[in-house]
């Protein structure tokens, strides 16, 4: 038995030399014979589909860089050479209002910290492997919006009287809503009647102020009607005797209520504080900013305000409580009804109609708003979509460890419904991205509106000025929404921990 | 974005409470402010720009800058709300612009019942040709069967066949949905006219491969006076402008120029004294210093300055002087006396 091999024959003692494959099957050629010419139609296919390429590529290259023209002063550089290609003296010359618009020159520094900062910290946000992701994402979507806005604007806003005194009032009238925060709605409202009279009276006053006109005192440098102190009084009354419930409960998540209340004022105190302090920076209107700097500004708000927003809307239409549902499906099916260019020219058109003469929002904060609510109706849509495909399980398993249904929602729910939706969210940001050149019809100046402005200069205008700028504005569109489309698919791949189905 | 989000709403809530604050005059609020606030033109060749040092230039522009020299003795006083052109009007209307200087035409719904007011007339368009010069054709009546591209569905189509109608002509048209394939197809040679607003056509012709092979006739087809707007119901204010307008066609009738302005101050002509505020107290009438005119003068120049500067000549655009000649070199640039 033991010596079987030695007496019966030869046995293989290790494995024969692999051959290496057929030449065919490997390689560049493999890969081409495998793919674009394995069958007399995908030959023809890709014959045709190559010339095809060479023969816009050889086009592209023919017009801008070997019958394109480099250097030159004016237009005539451009037009001085007969059937000249791309104008790229006209690019270099304008060059700096595609990116900053009318940004003053001497403050230009201001617009590149912001935008190397913002580089610098959505890269370490995008790579993995790099640590403290809680911290970057607190400076990404905190500080940094805090910090480009003084930077940009310059800060300083000098909000007037009546305007704090507005916030002042909200921020208190926010007290009210503690109580039911602690001890549920029927019981928190039972404890806290005295406050809600309060509150109430205050309110009336305040709609009675918008039809009688009242004597004004003099505070702090400028005119204060009685009814505004009135107002202001009465709710702060109110917010003491919620608060007071709070502090003098031994409920724990009463007093939970109560400081999350007050970190929520002290964050609201904070901001305006910043946004209202002179740091000595030259105030830059948004009617200079332009270009790059604009496209990103709308792009980024719409993009980093839709997210939650549309995350919020979306639990909302699937709550069990009627009102917060109705709420949102009539704010989604409304904002999805209507173009992104009415409510552009609502916002730009109608509003300051409405207004009294002389009260007016900023043209780019209208803009802003607009597109943020309408991405983030769209967003709600695309996130409910990624709700809706979550197994039933999955939430009664979570319900049957107890969990509430904020921790069910953050900790099982949306990471999964999230993660399914990512081709669909990156793709919401992308049409996000390229509708902002829609403000162009609004008199804002983005990528498209600065190169549309530049090449009526008559210093420029050629025949070729026209082509080249528009073919510079799709490349930079193109740079932007390609590296997104490109991040988007290396996060669902790094996400794909299982239920991969084929393809990607 | 959280703080600026509550101060609009913020905001919505006190405006509606601040609706009774009646607003002063314009002229008032401009002096206060310290600026104007003007609307001008997102992007048009020869009078409203952005050049490669983020100035704003052109006719239109000028005259904005010029009415910041009468209120304030410095054009840098003047701040440019580029609108489109279906937000103008709006613009205006609301407050959020002091003056509209936007090449837009006047008419007369646009003076009466949109309740705004037309001070002047900066630059008289209208609808012209564009032929190549190896036609040999130099005037429009000569264009007897000639073909003509255009655009669709724009009143200058309907020009168009209105005047060949009036003068017994017959045409063809090769019409177009953008001006861009309007210009090439006459580049092209698709046809032997090329045809839209005639400062259009000066823009147009510096994109063409050679500008000087084709000339603009003379004649013009259509009434297009561009000019300067503001609200109605505000005189003190309508006045300034209007006067500012007078002032600059004024200005070069006397030959007063921004080069020669201080000897005019000195000048023995009862006319010239009355401009520059040597006589009597015509500034002080319309809420200003005596010195008005000679401000815009001295910073902007006279209306024939600034039109050489932005169209004339010396531009790439060449456009010649025509119907906005002074009056009394036979175009239609004409202003009342001050005195």
């Amino acid at each position: 038995m033991t010596d079987l091999s030695s007496s019966h024959g030869w046995v293989r003692t290790e494995d024969a030399k692999t051959l290496p494959p057929p030449p065919n099957t490997t390689g560049l050629t493999g890969w081409a014979l495998q793919n674009l010419f394995n069958s007399p139609l995908n030959t023809v296919l890709t014959i045709l589909g190559a010339a095809f390429v060479a023969w816009i590529g050889w086009g592209v290259i023919d017009w801008a860089l070997i019958r394109g023209v480099f250097t030159g002063e004016s237009r005539d550089a451009c037009v001085a050479v007969p059937d000249s290609g791309a104008c790229w003296p006209y690019v270099w010359a304008k060059f700096h209002q595609f990116i900053y618009g009318f940004y003053p020159f001497d403050q230009r520094w201001r617009v590149n910290i912001c935008f190397v900062v913002g580089a610098l910290a959505l890269a370490t946000m995008a790579i993995p492997s790099l640590p403290y992701k809680k911290w970057n994402a607190l400076f990404l979507l905190v500080i940094y919006p805090l910090m480009t806005f003084v930077l940009l604007t310059g800060g300083d806003l000098n909000l007037s009287v009546s305007t704090l005194l507005g916030i002042v009032g909200l921020l208190l009238l926010t007290a009210l809503v503690i109580p039911p925060l602690a001890f549920g709605i029927e019981e928190g409202i039972r404890r806290n009647r005295l406050a809600l009279a309060f509150a109430g009276v205050a309110i009336v006053i305040w709609l009675l102020s918008l039809f009688v006109s009242m004597p004004e005192v003099a505070i702090f440098g400028s005119f204060v009607s009685i009814s505004t102190l009135a107002i202001i009084g009465l709710l702060a009354i109110a917010a003491a005797l919620s608060a007071a419930h709070e502090a003098f409960s031994r409920d724990a998540s009463a007093r939970t209520a109560l400081l999350s209340w007050i970190g929520a004022c002290s964050a609201v105190i904070a901001v305006l504080l910043l946004v209202d302090t002179d740091f000595g920076l030259v105030p830059v209107e948004t009617q200079q900013w332009g270009g790059l700097l604009v496209t990103l500004v709308v792009a980024v708000t719409g993009i980093v305000a839709s997210l939650p927003l549309g995350t919020l809307l979306s639990l909302g239409r699937r709550s069990k409580m009627p009102v917060v549902r109705m709420f949102s499906v009539v704010f989604i099916e409304v904002w999805r009804g209507v173009p992104l260019i009415t409510v552009l020219f609502m916002a730009s058109i109608m509003l300051p109609l409405f207004m009294p003469e002389g009260v007016n929002f900023d043209k780019l904060l209208r803009a802003l708003v607009g597109t943020a609510l309408f991405s983030a109706a769209y967003m709600a849509e695309t996130v409910r979509g990624g709700l809706q495909a979550i197994p039933k399980g999955q939430y009664e398993a979570a319900q049957a460890l107890g969990l509430s249904y904020w921790k069910l929602m953050n900790l099982i729910v949306l990471p999964q419904a999230l993660k399914i939706v990512i081709p669909g969210i990156v793709n919401s940001f992308i049409s996000l991205f390229k509708d902002t050149t829609l403000v162009l019809i609004i008199g804002l100046f983005d990528v498209l509106g600065i190169v549309n402005a530049s090449f009526n200069d008559p210093k420029w205008v050629s025949p070729q000025t026209g082509t080249t700028a528009y073919f510079v504005a799709a490349l930079m569109f193109w740079v932007f929404c390609f590296g997104m489309s490109r991040y988007s698919i290396f996060m669902e791949r790094r996400l794909a921990t299982g239920h991969k189905r084929r393809g990607y | 974005m959280k703080s600026t989000l509550l101060s609009l709403a913020l905001g919505v809530g006190l405006s509606v409470a601040a609706v009774s604050a009646a607003s002063a005059g314009t002229l008032d609020d401009v002096k206060a402010k310290g600026f104007i606030q003007c609307g001008s033109n997102t992007s048009l060749i020869g009078f409203g720009f952005p050049d490669e040092q983020n100035n704003w230039t052109g006719l239109d522009v000028d005259f904005c800058r010029a009415l910041a020299a009468a209120i304030f003795n410095d054009p840098t006083k003047v701040k440019f709300t580029p609108l489109s052109a279906k937000e103008r009007f709006t613009a205006l209307q609301s407050g959020e612009v002091d003056v509209l200087s936007r090449n837009t035409t006047w008419t007369m719904s646009r003076d009466t019942s949109l309740g705004l007011k037309f001070a002047g007339v900066m630059y008289y368009d209208g609808q012209g040709f564009l032929v190549k010069k190896s036609l040999g054709v130099n005037s429009a009546l000569k264009l007897n069967g000639a073909s003509v591209c255009t655009q669709t569905g724009t009143t200058t189509e309907l020009n168009l066949a209105d005047y060949f109608k009036a003068n017994n002509m017959t045409y063809q048209v090769v019409a177009f949905e953008k001006e861009e394939e309007v210009l090439k197809a006459y580049q092209d040679g698709r046809c032997d006219v090329y045809t839209t607003d005639q400062s259009g056509i000066y823009a147009q012709r510096l994109k063409l491969a050679n500008p000087d092979d084709h000339v603009v006739l003379p004649e013009i087809i259509s009434k297009e006076p561009l000019g300067p707007l503001v609200r109605q119901g505000d005189d003190a204010w309508f006045n300034v402008v209007k006067w500012t307008y007078y002032a600059l066609i004024n200005a070069e009738e006397l030959g007063i120029t921004s080069k020669n302005i201080e000897e005019m101050k000195n000048s023995a002509n009862p006319e010239v004294a009355r401009f520059v505020g040597k006589e009597g107290d015509f500034g002080t009438g319309i809420g200003l210093t005596n010195e008005w005119a000679a401000q815009i003068v001295k910073h902007v120049g006279n209306y024939g300055e600034i039109f050489d500067r932005n169209l004339g000549e010396g531009t790439q655009l060449k456009i010649a002087r025509g119907k906005n000649a002074l009056w009394n070199k036979g175009g239609l640039q004409y202003a009342p006396p001050i005195r």
